[in-house]
């Protein structure tokens, strides 16, 4: 575990929230490693806790009603959830970036772009003011945004252009690592290909790791190395991009994959999990995607599956289909889609 | 007309824009136009005032307005035009100053207790509730009468009547901005809480905040007029207008004027103020810009 290659390493984070309601348990016992320069997919349904997971990565969780029950996050081998907050703030946006959701709304509408791209190298390095607005524009028309709407405010910029201001923020200080929380998901379709494009090309440009937050199945196969898919504040299986694709081993990911209409052929209807997301405050025993699951058997209501390692990196929560698996590996490698 | 002015804009951002957009609003304009026409008055009054506000003439009291007083003379023959050069001084400075006192201290408690919420929130806004259940010109008067008469006691006194009302106000905005992703997006870029509330939440409630005050300045006034009217304001002889309504309030019947002419000046200066005041709302958010 003390590799220092890791970037981020990640030990049996829980994470809830108490509300009336009763406690909701948005993230339980989560291990999660990133190498350097390394990609790594989030995925998940809306709910699973993947946000929560990145916010906790930035001391962000609010708290009240959020607190981090348990764990550790290690960042460069240094325990995030021991720092003060002032150490924090040198953290969040120096070393640690992130890119929000909505464009729309994630930018402070009354300050030019470059003003807030500015405040971002003020706050991380000692420069002048004069010198950070130039830096802004450099970052702006390294994200192709002309230097001439740099004293533009975000209302006068399209949606596809705001999340380009907001990725020229993330990267104003050439961050270790870049949490992208569903950079596309409020963008039209081609708008989103600009956008990722521009993320991995600046990515290579400046080197920077990458958790990419989604549910698009497609995107982490274009961005990412590494996946893991998350289901009720669970990482149920966590492998390499090729291994998971090709192999799908837990139930829900196949579920997942099953749920993407074929182009090929004249679907009627998609093919859906059934059911819903459990309720978070009151999560089923065992193992928490048993109702929905077409391949429980009675110990998966009582027994928690444990993470195992059916190839080399690639990680998945469901004895059941290890066994299949097994199996299945024994003829000519892998289960059957 | 905005043809040709809408690309310009853009590279010039700040004051000139700002003052390109007023512009095409005709009342703000006119409200302006009577501000500044009032801050000039209170600047130069001692020049441009016909005669000494003190100068007392009693064999021409009680005169109608005429070519030599303008706005007639009162009970001791002091020319009421002069008086109420004289009165935009103080008129000017109560409400300014009051209401940048009530705007400092309501900023600061409204900013605290809506973006800390919780306990501070409940601490200081039951404060402010309490100030708010006593009706502000009693308030006003309370502060006025323990504090004693005098221009700057007034001002504290009106500054401190309405603070609670800024306060909520500051507050209001404040909490629904506090939930926003931009602020999210701030803390995640390692700004400090006093940064955030001071570059990123106050600049986005400035339209409540400026619109709030130049009704502010103009109620200030009004409050500060009704003070010096039951004689816990300004002392004669500084002429005031609320004094000089309350010291013609007796000779109403007779010579009306003497009430008129400061009571058009505080209608007028409140009307413009209130003028302006909704014209820089419409310019100074940028999220209403076309």
């Amino acid at each position: 575990m003390e590799n220092k290659k890791l970037l981020l390493d990640i030990q049996d984070l829980s994470i809830q929230y108490d509300t009336e309601g009763g406690t909701v348990h948005a993230v339980e016992h989560l291990n999660l490693t990133l190498e350097h320069g390394e990609n790594l997919g989030f995925v998940g349904e809306t709910g699973a806790g993947k946000t929560t997971t990145a916010l906790g990565i930035m001391g962000l969780i609010p708290n009240p009603p959020g607190i981090i029950a348990d764990g550790k996050i290690f960042f460069e081998g240094e325990d995030l959830l021991k720092k003060s907050e002032r150490q924090m703030r040198d953290i969040r946006g120096g070393k640690i970036a992130m890119i929000f959701q909505d464009p729309m709304t994630s930018l402070n509408p009354v300050m030019t772009v470059d003003k807030q791209i500015a405040e971002m190298v003020l706050l991380h390095n000692d420069v002048s003011e004069q010198q950070a607005l130039e830096r802004a524009v450099e970052m702006l028309e390294m994200v192709g945004i002309k230097k001439e709407r740099a004293h533009d405010f975000p209302h006068q910029f399209s949606g596809g252009m705001k999340q380009r201001v907001v990725i020229a923020i993330a990267l104003a200080c050439n961050p270790i690592l870049l949490i992208a929380d569903e950079p596309t998901t409020a963008l039209d379709v081609t708008i989103q290909a600009q956008v990722l494009e521009l993320m991995h090309e600046l990515r290579r440009k400046i080197n920077t790791s990458l958790i990419m937050i989604t549910h698009d199945l497609g995107i982490v196969a274009e961005m990412c190395d590494k996946v893991a898919i998350m289901y009720a504040g669970r990482v149920v299986e966590y492998a390499s991009t090729e291994a998971l694709y090709n192999r799908p081993a837990h139930p829900y990911t196949e579920g997942l994959f099953n749920s993407i209409p074929d182009i090929d052929r004249d679907e009627e209807e998609l093919k859906v999990i059934q059911g819903l997301l459990p309720d978070p405050t009151n999560l089923p025993s065992g193992c928490s995607f048993h109702p929905r699951c077409p391949y429980a058997i009675d110990s998966c209501s009582s027994d928690m599956p444990p993470m195992v390692e059916i190839e080399a990196g690639h990680f998945v929560a469901c004895p059941v289909r290890f066994e299949h698996w097994k199996n299945a590996a024994d003829g000519n490698g892998g289960v059957k889609r | 007309m905005s043809g040709n002015t809408a690309p310009r804009m853009k590279s010039e951002a700040g004051l000139l824009d700002i003052w390109r957009r007023l512009r095409k609003n005709p009342l703000a304009m006119f409200g302006l136009f009577i501000v500044v026409l009032l801050i000039f008055f209170a600047i130069t009054a001692d020049v441009i005032a016909p005669y000494k506000y003190y100068e007392q003439n009693l064999i021409n009291s009680f005169q109608s307005p005429s070519k030599e007083h303008l706005f007639g003379t009162d009970e001791f023959g002091r020319d009421i035009l002069s008086r109420i050069i004289h009165g935009s001084r103080i008129s000017l400075q109560v409400g300014l100053i009051a209401v940048g006192i009530s705007v400092i201290f309501g900023g600061f408690f409204g900013a605290v207790a809506g973006y800390y919420g919780g306990r501070i929130d409940n601490l200081i806004m039951r404060g402010m509730d309490i100030l708010l259940s006593i009706p502000s010109i009693l308030l006003a008067i309370a502060i006025a009468a323990s504090l004693g008469p005098g221009l700057y006691n007034m001002m504290v006194a009106v500054g401190i009547s309405t603070t609670p009302q800024y306060a909520r106000i500051i507050r209001g905005s404040v909490l629904s901005l506090r939930g926003q992703e931009f602020v999210e997006a701030a803390k995640a870029v390692g700004s400090s809480d006093t940064r955030i509330i001071m570059k990123h939440i106050l600049p986005n409630c400035l339209a409540p905040i400026i619109v709030q005050s130049t009704l502010g300045v103009a109620s200030a006034i009004l409050t500060a007029a009704g003070l010096s009217f039951i004689g816990l304001g300004i002392q004669p002889p500084t002429p005031e207008w609320g004094a000089m309504l309350s010291g013609g309030r007796e000779y109403i019947r007779d010579y009306a004027y003497m009430t008129v002419f400061p009571g058009l000046a505080i209608m007028i200066t409140i009307l413009a103020l209130n003028f302006l005041g909704d014209g820089l709302r419409d310019v100074l958010d940028p999220k209403l810009k076309r």
